[in-house]
């Protein structure tokens, strides 16, 4: 059977097909659908974890309990869940557990494009890299039977261009029958790291690496294309794509496996061909271990880069590689000829930008309004509302990754910056790392004021549910966690729940709150706009005559907000309109109006009643 | 079916880049058109990007019909079809497309809060044709909205575009709706399949 498929779910097809039946994670662009997917399988268990720490625990605990799982997530959630990545590289399993990282290079929905394969050299885990959605597919279920063969967690390394792109993959209707382990183990000296017990498995998880870049050697998806013999690229991932369109005609040695590497089939590739290229994306990690195990590498006359910086002389180490990077770079390092084609057309024209911005009805809105008013410092965190940086609102001052926001906050607080703090934070990323930082606020007595963003799911990630929805990832009602006791519980005194689309009140809070001492929580809470719940109440607001284009209005960001070509006839600034195709009726532009030249949804109601009438 | 038309045309097969703006579905499209070039008899790529960039911005996919697809991503000057479901958003890709390449545009403008908050203009309609002839005379501009609005269903914009494609390509009319029918929920498929008749006939003259 053969089906388009995307990365994401080839390698959930893969993981079920392999007899999984557990995973955990959480999402991030770009894993998000493979969780989703997976979950639609009959006979798993899927769930949604409030982090991808607590994900790959609850995957380690399922594979010591001898079911074959899958722990999800992007780049930076394995730097959350990393002190498991290390513990769970040293005790091994009892059957396969496969860990995804989906590396985001070029960042097209992250804070950093760090090479996770690094990850697995650290942590001694082999490390698998498809470079399309069928090797997607196989590579989970080859790393499931990797991992049971040489007790090892695997990192299934995917990037965006994968997880992102669909193409045909062949498959089976078939699942494996993963035969019953026995009782839980009782074997302290592999799964209790004390010290005693680490010591001893150090030694063993060196070996076990060992053996594995033996196994490297014959590894069905480690394979050698002998085309002409001048140039030879060794590649693995979505790079190896590029290197078969932009050099049709060179031998590549494809890695499947890149890490570990196997020696002597590099040593065999580079003595077959002249001159030998490595051929990957991000970091030179293939490049320099292959370096290191004395191979030539060709390198270019002109080398742009000093080495001391690093050691990737012929490709870019910053972003996402393509078919037109790859060329230009092999024309500068005398790979290939520079073609005598005539440069495309250029546009002369200066498009108007379209960054991302807070969607129409977004209740994130109104708080990032009245902090904009306050000029208060204010440190973000990671999720839509990171879009209070753009303009006009421009009220974000940092933001890292998830959960920092409240613990930089305290930091500057205590340093006795004079400035009063505030954190932004949203509902998920709150679960996800916020919680100890707000206790280190409430123990440690900052002045830290922090509002959370309760938009009632986890939004920029496509609308996943978390522990403050009350449904599962399946959609099953369950318990729903209350932030406003949690934060009470956390030793806040000072809390208040409001309405988001309250301009008033959160503005008179927040600058009561500036005058007092002591930490405090305001938490705003209203769904996400584009909720299918939320979408049903949209009612466009109209602007009337009394507008004079004072331009309030258009200081709340709003994409619904357009300026007219009409002039005010007395101070001849454009005229404030609105987009019925976009508004949905928030009415924070309403509520700001100072001349109450925009309806509020009632007076809509009551004009189009009268105008019917 | 064969479409010899096509491969003549295209002995390369064709690399089709989609543009709009995060809620045009552009995404039901590239599908549509991903599962056509399989139908076809094409290996197939199609990319796209999710997350940030859908919050009110610029969407783009790529697919790829070919003997054998390597990359997923199409180059400056590669694209042999660009699809617009925004007008601004046909300039910011117009340098990806191959000299003479066809480029269909749904003429419909999504206004960036860069211009509604007066940093830019958004361009007129001549000045979007005259920016484009350098790169392409083979330029058609559909209605998409408004087509579909007439039918009463403005969702399916993305159809009409389809449907103007199936005629300037020469694909049969149901060969491209058997594919859109396994895309779409069976109850809305009446309005999918006259949104693609009135695009279809909308090139015509």
């Amino acid at each position: 059977m053969k089906r388009l498929l995307s990365g994401n779910e080839a390698v959930a097809r893969g993981a079920w097909e392999a007899g999984c039946s557990v995973a955990s994670g959480y999402p991030g662009t770009p894993s998000t659908e493979i969780m989703e997917t997976f979950a639609r399988f009959p006979n798993v268990y899927a769930e949604w974890a409030p982090n991808e720490k607590v994900g790959l625990d609850v995957a380690i605990g399922a594979a010591y309990a001898g079911k074959r799982t899958i722990s999800t997530m992007k780049h930076v959630g394995l730097n959350v869940a990393a002190d498991s990545l290390f513990y769970v590289a040293m005790t091994g399993i009892e059957a396969g557990l496969v860990i995804v990282s989906a590396d985001d290079p070029s960042m097209h929905s992250s804070q950093n494009e760090q090479d996770n394969r690094q990850f697995a050299k650290f942590s001694r885990i082999p490390c698998l890299d498809p470079a399309d959605s069928q090797e997607a597919r196989d590579f989970t279920i080859a790393a499931f039977d990797l991992s049971e063969q040489f007790d090892t967690p695997v990192m299934l390394r995917m990037t965006t261009r994968v997880c992102h792109t669909s193409s045909p993959v062949e498959m089976t209707e078939q699942q494996q029958q993963i035969p019953t382990k026995g009782r839980y183990p009782r074997n302290t000296a592999k799964y209790v790291m004390i010290p005693v017990n680490a010591r001893k498995r150090h030694p063993i998880i060196e070996e076990r690496i060992e053996d594995l870049a033996k196994y490297a050697e014959s590894f069905a998806y480690n394979r050698v294309e002998y085309r002409k013999k001048d140039l030879g690229i060794i590649s693995g991932g979505v790079a190896y794509q590029y290197a078969r369109e932009v050099f049709p005609q060179a031998s590549i040695l494809k890695l499947g496996m890149v890490f570990p590497l196997p020696v002597e089939m590099i040593r065999s590739f580079c003595e077959n061909v002249e001159k030998v290229i490595v051929l990957e994306e991000l970091d030179p990690f293939i490049e320099d271990q292959v370096r290191l195990m004395g191979f030539d590498i060709y390198r270019p006359n002109h080398v742009e880069k000093s080495d001391t910086y690093h050691t990737k002389s012929i490709f870019p180490i910053t972003g996402e590689l393509n078919p037109e990077i790859v060329r230009f770079s092999a024309q500068k390092a005398g790979l290939l000829e520079f073609t005598l084609k005539k440069d495309g057309e250029s546009i002369n024209l200066p498009l108007p930008a379209r960054p991302p911005t807070l969607c129409p009805g977004c209740p994130h809105r109104s708080s990032f309004y009245v902090l904009s008013k306050l000029k208060v410092p204010v440190n973000g965190d990671i999720g839509c509302y990171t879009l209070g940086v753009a303009p006009p609102l421009s009220t974000i001052d940092t933001c890292g990754c998830m959960g920092a926001s409240i613990g930089v906050a305290h930091g500057a607080a205590v340093a006795g910056d004079q400035e009063r703090h505030v954190a932004v934070i949203g509902d998920s990323t709150f679960f996800h790392t916020g919680i100890p930082a707000l206790i280190n606020v409430a123990y440690n007595r900052s002045n830290v004021i922090t509002v959370i963003m309760d938009n009632r799911v986890t939004g920029m990630t496509g609308h996943q549910d978390n522990p403050g929805t009350g449904f599962t990832l399946q959609h099953q009602a369950t318990v729903q966690l209350d932030i406003e006791l949690l934060v009470r519980a956390c030793g806040i005194e000072k809390v208040l729940t409001v309405e988001a689309f309250e301009v008033d009140i959160i503005e008179k809070t927040l600058k009561q709150w500036m005058k007092e001492d002591g930490p405090a929580v305001l938490i705003t809470k209203e769904e996400c706009a584009l909720l299918p719940s939320a979408r049903k109440n949209y009612l466009p607001l109209l602007v009337t005559d009394q507008c004079n284009g004072c331009t309030v209005c258009f200081r709340i960001g709003c994409p619904a907000i357009l300026k007219t070509e009409e002039l005010d006839p007395k101070y001849h600034r454009p005229l404030a309109l609105i987009d019925q195709k976009l508004c949905t009726g928030c009415e924070i532009c309403a509520q700001v109006c100072p001349r109450d030249a925009i309806l509020f949804r009632d007076q809509v109601i009551t004009q189009r009643k009268s105008e019917e009438g | 079916m064969d479409h010899k038309n096509l491969r003549k045309e295209y002995p390369d097969g064709v690399n089709f880049l989609l543009t709009g703006v995060g809620g045009q579905g552009t995404i039901l499209a590239s599908n549509v058109l991903a599962d056509l070039g399989l139908a076809l008899g094409y290996d197939v790529k199609k990319a796209e990007i999710h997350g940030m960039s859908q919050r009110g911005g610029t969407v783009i996919s790529y697919i790829r019909w070919r003997e054998q697809v390597f990359s997923p991503i199409i180059s400056k000057g590669e694209a042999d079809i660009i699809i617009a479901f925004e007008k601004l958003e046909a300039l910011r890709s117009i340098e990806q497309i191959k000299p003479g390449g066809l480029l269909l545009i749904n003429d419909y403008a999504i206004v960036p809060v860069t211009v509604s908050s007066g940093i830019f203009e958004y361009p007129e309609d001549e000045k979007i044709h005259e920016t484009i002839l350098p790169f392409t005379s083979n330029e058609f501009w559909v209605k998409g909205l408004d087509i579909a609005e007439e039918i009463g269903y403005p969702k399916a914009s993305n159809v009409v575009l389809l449907g103007a494609l199936s005629t300037l390509l020469g694909i049969e009319e149901q060969v491209f709706l058997k594919v859109i029918a396994t895309r779409i929920p069976q109850k809305y498929y009446s309005y999918n399949e006259l949104a693609f008749q009135r695009g279809a006939n909308s090139i015509i003259g």
